[in-house]
């Protein structure tokens, strides 16, 4: 069968429209860009509540992202949550005191985890985890403690 | 009453006998790819009859669908004071439903449709016995390269009416209704996964490219060859393939997003 050279350079150009379609949602419309390596390391901490807090969710300090929630389980002795996170392997001197708290961006956004520095020479490494943590905010918790406090001063 | 029953149970086997008879021919047709891809000029003609050919269709609905869903995200987003996440209502809409399912209706009625009446016409001229007469097989020759075009068309043309559409989007949002454009990327980048949301989109719309075109080119081969019966085939392709469409995607969204 004859295939005349227009409809081959058609087709091609087809085929590249339809490859840069899929270059474009990967790079401009997904996370693909900021992925980026793998090869970070784990740490972890303990929290009694993580509230809405999801795998994926951004692990920040002082409001720039560092990594992300790479895994949560339950710990079925302590009866607390283990959090486990993949930081990027850019930020290594992170101190080993540091501490972890559970913190809502906006008042309806979602929930991260936020470090704040300790002042500790050691640095966290592959597998160490984070002594200091604060769990996430419950607001109904937060509402009957209000209304429990206003009860005892009257 | 008993008629009745024994309707239900004609009608029942003969839907059955038909399905078995799409499946063996399906299994013909897998067994044939090997042979196409090797002659890869079988193959191009027929990428350009079923994906050229419907590519300025796929382009013109994607970029008019992305700029309602920029127009109808911006009027229920801003009533919360979320128009800023504009960006990820249309892309993860597009992305994971509205691309490859409104690419695939499409396609079927546009190429979908076209397939089976060629296929079918070549049956009721006698152009298929014609080719087993001279010791041809149709189905490598003739059904193989439309079907593994249709296939690979699929998804291109699904990414396309995605990305359109998100960029049609963004001329609504960003250019007329005034959303900061940094908000848009990057709130869509942010909550739009790679694998989650791209990847998933792009299995969808190669299970319709194989479930379209199999059910054209069954559906032409299949073709009581007269006009009237055709006719009907052509009918049959586009009506099975919107069911078989929808009712996938349900089943696919339930697999790939719903936590059953």
């Amino acid at each position: 069968m004859h295939v005349s050279k227009t409809t081959e350079i058609i087709v091609g150009l087809f085929v590249a429209i339809g490859f840069a379609a899929i270059f474009f949602l990967s790079m401009q419309a997904s996370n693909l860009s900021t992925i980026g390596s793998q090869e970070g390391y784990q740490i972890s901490a303990r929290f009694e509540n993580i509230g809405g807090l999801k795998v994926r969710s951004p692990v920040t300090m002082a409001g720039v992202k560092l990594g992300r929630v790479s895994g949560i389980e339950f710990d079925p002795e302590s009866f607390e949550a283990i959090v486990y996170m993949d930081i990027s392997p850019k930020y290594k001197m992170l101190p080993s005191d540091s501490s972890a708290s559970i913190l809502t961006s906006g008042i309806l956004g979602e929930q991260y985890v936020g470090l704040e520095a300790g002042g500790e020479e050691e640095s966290l490494e592959q597998g160490s985890a984070i002594e200091i943590t604060q769990s996430a905010l419950v607001l109904e918790k937060l509402i009957g403690q209000f209304l429990f406090s206003k009860d005892s001063a009257n | 009453m008993l008629t009745y029953f024994q309707r239900l149970g004609v009608i029942s086997l003969a839907m059955l006998e038909r399905l078995g008879r799409a499946s063996v021919f399906l299994m013909r047709i897998l067994q044939h790819i090997p042979a196409v891809l090797l002659r890869f000029r079988l193959l191009i003609s027929q990428i350009y009859s079923v994906g050229v050919l419907s590519f300025s269709l796929i382009l013109l609905s994607g970029l008019f669908v992305g700029m309602v869903l920029g127009l109808q995200g911006y009027y229920t987003l801003s009533d919360f004071g979320a128009a800023e996440s504009l960006g990820v209502v249309v892309a993860a809409s597009l992305v994971r439903e509205l691309g490859p399912v409104v690419a695939a209706l499409l396609f079927a009625g546009r190429a979908g449709s076209a397939l089976t009446a060629e296929i079918g016409l070549m049956k009721a001229t006698e152009q298929l016995s014609g080719m087993e007469m001279m010791a041809v097989d149709p189905v490598a020759r003739i059904i193989t390269p439309r079907f593994l075009s249709g296939v690979i068309s699929m998804p291109l043309l699904a990414s396309v009416f995605s990305a359109v559409g998100i960029i049609g989007g963004y001329f609504i949002g960003v250019g007329m209704l005034g959303i900061d454009e940094g908000a848009y990327w990057s709130q869509m980048q942010a909550k739009i996964d790679f694998h989650e949301d791209i990847m998933n989109g792009l299995i969808k719309s190669v299970v319709f490219g194989v479930v379209v075109t199999w059910i054209a080119v069954f559906e032409g081969y299949d073709a009581i060859p007269t006009s009237e019966g055709v006719s009907l085939a052509t009918t049959r392709t586009v009506v099975h393939s919107a069911f078989a469409i929808l009712i996938i995607d349900f089943i696919l969204t339930a697999l790939m997003f719903g936590d059953i």
